[in-house]
């Protein structure tokens, strides 16, 4: 690294792939994918979920062979046929979900399955801790060798899985949605990080949805979009908005909606008094709160994660026994805590847990949007139900709410996070609830999905539904709602009109600041 | 009277004595159970072991030296080809492990092919003429207390001991044993970094068997005298409960092993005693203790923290699209 010539300019490519094609029954998860990754870069993967991101990493890392075209490394052409070939061939991957083992040290799940590097047959940890001490010093990786998995937080962790691969001599490491799981103050050090990784020489893949670290980690970026490569631009001079485009193929709308407020003389579809409940250890999760929701306003509960939201929610969704309080949907009370009951009286719930707690992801579509119906006719005859309807309806459903799946037979598990949502969406809509009650509805899911979500959030308001959304994500809350909760252990902080609110404002509240607090 | 008649010296003995054959039914079983199979055959294999390891001994003309270690290996080549069914059904076509592991014991077991093979062999008409019989290890048999208790034992006693310390080696102190113990939490994270999960499996549910096989020919060849149906009576349960009890660890399994042999001798060692103590009880003593430790870890959560393999009992399926 001494030449004074420029020498990402003249080695040859570290990763290369020529027109990668890759087909499943049904999908063609790529499409003759083109890029090339210099050596010393990181080289962004940036498309929406669906749009061959995974897929193209398996191939890369030898799980699956494509259909058509090569992959080249250094300049020659390879062929992978198994993860153990990619790793010879010096590509490593840094897995999403995490691949450790919680009861072994970082040492034992390090050397699992490595090459030995001079120990023998015996297990030399001692060897190998120095080595991971080593490598950990030069790429900026602290962690202690012998500590055990389950005492790491998740960004000491991902060091880990770091550290397994550079100990295999990977010089270029695929990152798979690498901040997924991270706290702002981890992804920094995960940046840094990378910094060094290129700084010697390796290379780094980084695979993301998300336009705004694409564009701070980046060097280059190759937009995939249903399964095609189709660009690859510099990350200087590039914007938000151009990604977006070039990643969803259209411009994208960017939902704003402030303070439309809820509908003229409309009525207060959800009254909740003084209601208390306990979480899960027994302890008070929620404490004494009351609030309003008119038809056709989006009221949105905002807060740091475990500070009683999810209770709320339960509550509210018949989920979770409350200890005091009183719950009135359209002026009629809610007198049992069971989960049947809140349906009947028209509310309307999509929980935190889509695919787990909101469907049935065995079943198939048609099932899962029918699941909140199928006691009574015209989906059912008791006790028989009617297929031929069940299965009209989910055509209808499907087709409204731009479900986009094989077919309607198709089970939930096999959607992605964007269609699950649409999925839960149209089963809720459909029972022409009241009240709708949605927790994180867009957690996880591309920008295309987001906005649809959004969309028909908005829908749902527009229709006299009161809307009370949950979220983290403040710029969400923000542009969607007309009033904003803040939720503060178990109590609420704050109520603040949506034209006056600020990210600032409500983050003093979130953090337990008094309303007064607020300039 | 010597300090070698005293009682507490001969329990400690005739513990060490009844324990062996659980010593080497735990074993096995842990290693199995550390690959992430957990294997309730272990009563059939011992039955099986003990059956073709008491033909072998019992028909074969030729020094003891000689037939004896035959006879072993034919009950372990007999229990292992049980164990490689359960490997076959749970590891390949992911059968319920329970389910195959209580269809090998009742195949296998008392009521089924070892007391079939026992009688059509026509084991239970004369006592067995080839036994392990006590060795008198380093000529130490004497030395007051630690001679009858660790130096008059079998050849047997010897090997088991033999086994749990490479055993402890091997878990421990190897990269196969890393990477075995890998494949019992979680074989994802094993496969995704070239172990081969399914090879683990196999080859250690079959020594497994093997060691079941040995533990079957204790009560053959050194135990009881002459054959008789369901010998074992119910130890393979007991090495079930002794892995747990040993949290997983072949030496604490090993202690185990040795405290349900002394409650198994209890009853025999009294009598000859003269203490008057019901025998029926004394019997029930170490299937009570059984269900006493099954009991307290059958809470997941216990278990879990007791050193439970995290995938104990889960097939692996590598992840398809």
């Amino acid at each position: 690294m001494t030449n004074s010539v420029d020498p990402k300019a003249v080695t040859a490519a570290a990763v290369a792939a020529f027109g990668i094609s890759k087909r499943f029954p049904g999908v063609i998860a790529n499409d003759d994918v083109n890029f090339e990754v210099r050596v010393g870069e990181v080289h962004a993967l940036l498309g929406e979920n669906g749009a061959g991101k995974t897929t193209l990493s398996n191939i890369l890392t030898g799980l699956y062979r494509p259909d058509a075209g090569h992959l080249e490394i250094a300049g020659s052409p390879v062929v992978l046929d198994s993860p153990r070939e990619a790793i010879e061939a010096g590509i490593g991957m840094v897995h999403q979900h995490f691949r450790l083992i919680p009861t072994f040290t970082v040492a034992e799940n390090i050397a699992l399955g490595a090459p030995r590097v001079g120990e023998g047959p015996a297990l030399r940890m001692g060897v190998i801790e120095e080595r991971i001490r080593e490598l950990g010093q030069r790429f900026e990786l602290d962690v202690d060798p012998r500590a055990r998995i389950w005492q790491l937080s998740v960004g000491e962790q991902q060091r880990v899985e770091i550290l397994k691969v550079l100990y295999r001599d990977a010089t270029t490491l695929i990152m798979d949605e690498p901040t997924a799981v991270l706290t702002p103050i981890e992804a920094e050090a995960l940046t840094s990080t990378i910094r060094s990784l290129t700084d010697q020489g390796r290379s780094v893949i980084f695979i993301s949805h998300k336009l705004g670290e694409v564009l701070s980690v980046a060097d280059r970026i190759t937009v995939l979009r249903q399964g095609r490569s189709v660009a690859t631009l510099d990350a200087d001079g590039a914007t938000r908005e151009q990604l977006a485009s070039i990643m969803v193929g259209r411009e994208v709308e960017r939902v704003e909606r402030r303070g439309t407020g809820a509908l003229p003389g409309a009525p207060v579809v959800l009254a909740v008094e003084d209601l208390s409940a306990d979480g899960d250890r027994g302890t008070p999760a929620l404490r004494s709160v009351s609030f309003e929701v008119r038809g056709g306003e989006i009221v949105a509960v905002a807060g740091v994660a475990g500070n009683g939201q999810r209770e709320l929610v339960e509550v509210l969704a018949g989920l979770r026994p409350r200890t005091s309080g009183v719950i009135d949907v359209d002026g009629e009370l809610m007198a049992r805590a069971d989960a049947r009951h809140p349906i009947r009286m028209g509310v309307a719930y999509v929980p935190q847990d889509r695919l787990g707690t909101g469907l049935a992801p065995d079943l198939s579509i048609a099932e899962n949007l029918v699941l909140k119906r199928y006691r009574r006719p015209p989906v059912a005859r008791p006790p028989f139900l009617r297929s031929s309807v069940i299965d009209a309806e989910a055509e209808t459903l499907m087709a409204q709410f731009d479900v986009r799946a094989p077919s309607s037979h198709t089970p939930t598990r096999r959607l992605s996070g964007g269609n699950v949502q649409k999925v839960l969406l149209a089963r809720e809509m459909s029972g022409r609830p009241k009240v709708l009650v949605v927790s994180t509805p867009t957690q996880g899911l591309d920008i295309g999905a987001v906005a649809t979500v959004h969309r028909l959030l908005l829908d749902a308001a527009a229709e006299g539904v009161g809307v009370l959304l949950v979220s983290e994500d403040l710029d969400e809350v923000l542009a969607l709602a007309d009033r904003i909760l803040v939720m503060y252990e178990g109590t609420i902080t704050g109520a603040v009109e949506a034209e006056q609110a600020s990210i600032e404002s409500i983050g003093v509240l979130m953090g337990g600041g008094a309303a007064e607090d607020v300039a | 009277m010597s300090v070698n008649d005293n009682l507490f010296v001969i329990i400690l003995a005739s513990a060490i004595f009844y324990g062996t054959p659980l010593v080497f039914a735990a074993l096995g079983e842990l290693l199995s159970e550390r690959s992430g199979v957990i294997n309730l055959g272990v009563e059939g294999m011992m039955l099986l072991g003990a059956v073709c390891s008491a033909v072998v001994a019992a028909n074969l003309d030729g020094p003891a030296a000689l037939v004896l270690p035959l006879a072993l290996l034919a009950g372990m080549a007999a229990a292992a080809l049980g164990a490689a069914i359960h490997a076959f059904l749970v590891i390949t076509l992911r059968v319920n492990q329970i389910i195959s592991g209580l269809a090998l014991t009742i195949f296998a077991g008392a009521a089924g092919l070892s007391s079939y093979l026992a009688n059509v062999w026509g084991l239970g008409r004369n006592p067995s003429l080839n036994q392990f019989g006590r060795m008198d290890l380093f000529g130490l048999k004497d030395v007051p207390v630690v001679g009858p208790i660790l130096f008059d034992q079998t050849l047997l006693t010897y090997l088991s001991w033999l086994l749990v310390g490479l055993a402890m080696v091997y878990l421990f102190r190897t990269r196969m044993g890393l990477h075995l113990r890998a494949v019992g939490e979680s074989p994802q994270t094993a496969d995704s970094v070239g172990i081969p999960v399914t090879r683990y499996r196999y080859g250690h549910v079959i020594v497994g068997g093997m060691f079941a096989g040995i533990a079957g020919a204790c009560y053959s060849l050194t135990i009881v005298p002459t054959w008789a149906n369901g010998l074992t009576s119910g130890a393979g349960w007991i090495a079930l409960a002794l892995v747990i009890f040993g949290f997983w660890r072949p030496d604490l399994t090993l202690v185990g092993a040795y405290l349900f042999g002394a409650l198994s001798s209890l009853s025999f060692t009294l009598q000859a005693r003269g203490i008057d103590v019901p025998s029926a009880l004394l019997n029930a003593l170490p299937y009570l203790a059984t269900i006493v430790v099954l009991v307290l870890v059958s809470n997941s959560r216990l278990s879990r923290r007791l050193g439970s393999p995290a995938a104990l009992g889960r097939p692996y399926e590598r992840e398809e699209r």
